[in-house]
């Protein structure tokens, strides 16, 4: 009796093409839902407060670098991006005559940043870049302080939003 | 404008131009449709799938149907190695010109049909067939395997459903009793209860998935199968003659569309005619319009359904034809004989 019963439900869902009636509703409701395309030169994707794109060397509020020349982001760096060299400056401390980190090896990993005891260098949110120049991939010193300078509003939300998670 | 254009032209020469005149009139709305019903299906599909579709090209992407024709007939027309040239570039032609003929019978408004023959129906039906000639000798002529399978399962599709669809127009034929597309479409007078859809649903719908099937659209599309035979019988195409294997795809599509609506929705027909209130609301509104209207809808239900279902297997296409809805053709008109028989009102009285 059951199987009949399920039997003639079958044909009468057959016949009135029930199933297909219910797959075109589902692609309906799909049509007035709203959209999630983002168009992209207008708008933008939100990107994540950990989100690890250009490097950057931060200064002090007095305009002093931050960098001590103790070379354990070029000792931790897996990709051996970044090259330090190191001189004594005139009032005594230890500071860095030269900071390169070559963009075509940096993986973007972030441990730079993690194992630097002054905060000095940071990755910021920047993920636009480019090069046009072949050389254009090593960033100097200036280069890297010139876009902490840029980015340094960006960069302190970010650190206080990180606060706890480093 | 047949008084105007008759200081210009004298006798025969006058007719011609007139006839001239009157396919102008179809043929450059029916491109501009065709253009906007591409433009309409990329925004539906879209929309259906959670994008927005194009958007850049003018307003809301409005310009993008041109900006798509200018590419292509700015291309370079490429001719495969070891084909046959002739027929290469003929076959393209062959797809569109009975597209485009078939338009001739169809009546607009009552007594706004260029050509008001007694054997309208046949006439559709045997140029919606020889659309199936461009895509075999394109399939042919590419001198490509894939071209070939694709007409080849172009072909036999085609076939297996025109079947169909003539058993589900037999039914169309005894219920309105001609084969005059005008008549057919007064035979349904009045307001939408008296439309054919009712009484032949089961035949309106084979009629439809027949339809979809002839136009080798989703999910009939195995002609084109682009997982299988890469584009099927216009892969070697490119330029101009890609771009009228399109256009003769859509022309057939609004064709159908059309078809349907004369067919099983009145044609013209306003459908709260000889209804109250609702008669003198709509009374400004013209046949054509209500023709378009319903031409529209069906347009939607394709793209619609485009959105929703996957492609059939080609066996799964042979058997739906032959299997289910040949039966259910045959099965409805002996029904439709007794409802005939018997008077069934509102739609076969006397």
């Amino acid at each position: 009796m059951k199987g009949m019963f399920k039997y003639m439900l079958f044909c009468v869902k057959c016949f009135t093409l029930w199933e297909l009636l219910k797959g075109l509703f589902i692609t309906l409701k799909y049509l007035f839902k709203p959209k999630i395309t983002i168009q992209y030169p207008e708008a933008k994707t939100p990107i994540s407060d950990r989100f690890r794109g250009l490097l950057a060397l931060r200064r002090y509020e007095d305009g002093s670098e931050r960098c001590i020349a103790c070379k354990l982001c070029e000792y931790v760096c897996p990709a051996r991006a970044i090259v330090i060299e190191s001189k004594q400056s005139e009032d005594g401390s230890r500071r860095t005559t030269k900071y390169d980190i070559d963009m075509f090896k940096c993986i973007n990993c972030g441990l730079c940043e993690e194992a630097c005891p002054v905060d000095a260098v940071v990755v910021t949110p920047v993920q636009h870049y480019h090069m046009q120049e072949r050389g254009e991939n090593i960033m100097t010193k200036e280069k890297l302080l010139k876009v902490g300078d840029m980015y340094e509003h960006d960069l302190q939300k970010r650190i206080s939003n990180n606060n706890g998670d480093r | 404008m047949y008084d105007i254009l008759s200081n210009f032209f004298t006798g025969d020469l006058l007719h011609v131009v007139w006839i001239g005149f009157l396919s102008g009139c179809i043929i450059i709305p029916l491109l501009l449709s065709v253009a906007y019903l591409s433009y309409a299906e990329r925004k539906v599909i879209g929309y259906i799938q959670g994008r927005i579709g194009p958007n850049r090209v003018g307003i809301y992407g409005l310009l993008q149907p041109f900006a798509d024709l200018f590419k292509l007939v700015g291309k370079e027309i490429i001719n495969p190695t070891r084909s046959n040239t002739f027929l290469f570039i003929v076959a393209p032609v062959l797809t569109l010109a009975p597209a485009i003929i078939a338009w001739a019978v169809i009546p607009f408004d009552l007594g706004m049909a260029l050509a008001d023959i007694n054997a309208g129906v046949l006439f559709i039906f045997a140029m919606s067939s020889f659309g199936v000639y461009g895509v075999l000798i394109a399939g042919w002529a590419s001198n490509s395997k894939y071209a070939l399978l694709g007409a080849m399962r172009s072909a036999a599709q085609t076939i297996s459903y025109e079947i169909a669809m003539g058993f589900s127009l037999v039914g169309v034929l005894m219920a309105s009793g001609s084969m005059n597309l005008q008549k057919i479409v007064l035979a349904q007078d009045g307001c939408l209860i008296n439309w054919f859809v009712w009484p032949l649903m089961p035949l309106f719908l084979v009629f439809w998935i027949a339809g979809i099937a002839e136009t080798n659209r989703a999910p009939f599309d195995v002609a084109e199968g682009e997982s299988e035979i890469v584009a099927g019988f216009h892969v070697e195409y490119s330029g101009t003659a890609f771009a009228v294997f399109f256009l003769a795809e859509y022309a057939n599509m609004i064709l159908i569309g059309v078809l349907t609506s004369i067919f099983f929705l009145g044609g013209w027909l306003s459908p709260f005619k000889g209804l109250p209130i609702l008669e003198d609301l709509f009374i400004f509104v013209p046949g054509t319009i209500w023709l378009f209207v319903k031409t529209g809808l069906f347009l939607f239900v394709y793209l619609w359904i485009r959105a929703t279902f996957p492609r059939y297997r080609y066996d799964q296409i042979m058997r739906l034809g032959w299997k289910v809805l040949i039966p259910t053709t045959l099965v409805w008109i002996i029904v439709l004989g007794f409802m005939i028989k018997f008077e069934i009102s509102p739609w076969f009285r006397v």
